[in-house]
């Protein structure tokens, strides 16, 4: 009974615990993204963004999260049901799970595992399936365009997402998310962090996760005003509202990604006394929030792309440069003796 | 152990399941989405048995890229079930000798008894003990070193197909007004917009 406590009931209840840990907080952080992004957007264009419920609209995104789940669930009868009701399941599950490597600081992640990043990009790339399944299940025009070209879409931009990841690892020489950050602590803080010696491939990777959340300028699977809500047509209340925390859940996660690989994670820009008191999950969220910054400020400012302009540049400017570049640094790498050491 | 062995007849019992289902159901797009439980199951496999950079790399090619590109063909298909399967009796036999000769064969190489010992020597490379290299490592410094050449030549042979299907597929059309990116960017002022001053009641 004891060997049975021990072994298998703590552990599981330990682990139960540190997911509610990770998931309670992202679930906010979500709600408040969404009125973030309403903020932000609204200061940029000089109006003032919702501010009626709560003090300064803070409890907007309740409110909304109470509307939608009063709507009815409607249940296209054309639709193939299971499908279409998995569809927005797998979305928000991809972009929960995702979260079990992700480094908060120095030993804080549920599993530290060898292959950390390449987890989050095998997790990444499965974001697409949800929004395929949607749109072929509702079997409706709008929904199935959008379906198609999220397809294309998000796999042409994870080939340069991976030759970006390749880079930062040739400069780490370990796939543990952990050794990633650790690789760019050093004496002069924060321009250790890839985000200055990589620079190109920092813009490059940016972009692309712009293109794999299918946000603004990129976010053709669900353009609104070329077709309707893309993949979303059909779903309303919760089903939708899962598309939705998932989406930007999704956002989180991919800044959380930028800040490991580029911004050094939980490390505090100058290790000097002031700042190196602050925990490193501050750090973290810091820098999670700026990435996600960059994310509303670009919807704010940029016109969406036009579906081939798009393929143009994932394919015919991405991909030859991240290329270039990973040439170029394992070149630098080499000739300079540079290359990380074998542990 | 005890857990360890119910997880592996789970991962096993819903691959086998899955695959099953694969050729089963009528739907195709059912088939492709089993077909992606299936790989699943197999990278969990993976991971059970050790070989974790094997099992993220099955989930990142096989269901993150080669699947999302079955799944976009087959849904545009437009596959009638009962047609295809009319010849269903007449295939049979020879569908079915070819997939015994596939699991003999199966058998055979699979059952060392068969192969001789000296092959057996050849294959097996020296596997270094997971606790001191990580299997990605491992898998690496095998690679890139005995079997560099090899590595090399699968390479040539992607790179073959890639062209090839850009070959078939390519079709150069007349009359096509292609956007020229550089011509756009290198327009001016001067020679795109000319200001000019009409005065009332005049046109230009």
């Amino acid at each position: 009974m004891v060997e049975f406590w021990e072994g298998y009931a703590l552990p599981t209840i330990m682990i139960v615990a540190q997911i509610m840990v990770i998931v309670g907080p992202l679930l906010i952080a979500v709600a408040y993204l969404t009125l973030a992004e309403r903020k932000v957007i609204g200061a940029m264009q000089l109006r003032k963004g919702p501010n009626v419920v709560g003090p300064f609209g803070a409890l907007q995104p309740f409110a909304d999260a109470v509307k939608l789940m009063m709507k009815e669930t409607i249940l296209p009868s054309g639709s193939n049901k299971i499908i279409f009701i998995m569809a927005p399941m797998l979305t928000f599950i991809l972009s929960l799970v995702a979260w079990a490597v992700i480094p908060f600081g120095e030993g804080l992640v549920v599993s530290d595992i060898n292959v950390g990043i390449l987890y989050l990009f095998a997790i990444s790339s499965l974001g697409v399936y949800g929004v395929i399944m949607a749109g072929w299940a509702s079997n409706s025009k709008y929904p199935f365009i959008g379906a198609l070209r999220s397809a294309a879409q998000m796999v042409s931009y994870e080939v340069s997402m991976g030759l970006v990841i390749i880079t930062v690892l040739l400069c780490v020489g370990s796939l543990n998310l952990s050794d990633i950050v650790m690789a760019q602590k050093g004496d002069y803080g924060l321009l250790n962090w890839y985000a200055f010696p990589l620079l190109p491939m920092f813009v490059i990777f940016f972009i692309s996760i712009l293109a794999e959340t299918n946000r603004s300028p990129f976010d053709l699977p669900e353009g609104e005003s070329e077709i309707v809500a893309g993949f979303m047509v059909e779903y309303s209340s919760m089903s939708f509202a899962l598309f939705f925390l998932g989406e930007y859940a999704n956002m989180i996660l991919m800044s959380a990604m930028a800040a490991i690989l580029f911004l050094g994670g939980w490390l505090p820009p100058l290790d000097i006394a002031p700042l190196n008191w602050i925990p490193g999950p501050v750090w973290f969220s810091l820098k999670i929030a700026m990435v996600l910054f960059c994310f509303l400020w670009v919807r704010a400012t940029f016109p969406r792309f036009r579906y081939d302009q798009l393929m143009r540049l994932g394919w015919k400017v991405f991909l030859p440069f991240s290329l270039l570049w990973v040439f170029l640094t394992a070149g630098v790498l080499i000739s300079f003796d540079l290359l990380p050491v074998a542990q | 152990m005890i857990i360890q062995a119910l997880v592996f007849y789970l991962f096993a019992a819903v691959a086998i399941a899955s695959a099953v289902m694969v050729i089963s159901s009528k739907n195709p797009v059912h088939s492709v989405l089993f077909l992606i439980l299936c790989f699943f199951n197999a990278a969990g496999l993976f991971v059970l048995m050790g070989a974790e950079f094997l099992a993220m790399i099955l989930v990142v090619v096989y269901v993150g890229a080669v699947a999302v590109l079955f799944l976009f063909v087959v849904m545009m298909l437009d596959i009638n079930i009962e047609r295809a399967r009319q010849g269903f009796k007449q295939y049979l036999l020879i569908g079915g000798s070819i997939g015994l000769v596939l699991f003999l064969e199966l058998v055979l190489i699979l059952s060392s008894s068969f192969t001789a010992p000296d092959v057996v020597a050849t294959a097996a490379v020296p596997i270094p003990d997971m606790d001191s290299v990580h299997n990605t490592r491992a898998l690496g410094q095998v690679l890139y070193t005995k079997y560099a050449y090899l590595f090399q030549a699968c390479g040539l042979i992607l790179l073959v197909a890639m062209v090839g299907a850009i070959v078939l597929t390519l079709r150069q059309r007349d009359g096509v007004r292609k956007q020229v990116i550089s011509d756009q960017i290198n327009r001016s002022r001067e020679e795109s917009v000319e200001i000019k001053k009409v005065s009332s009641g005049s046109g230009i």
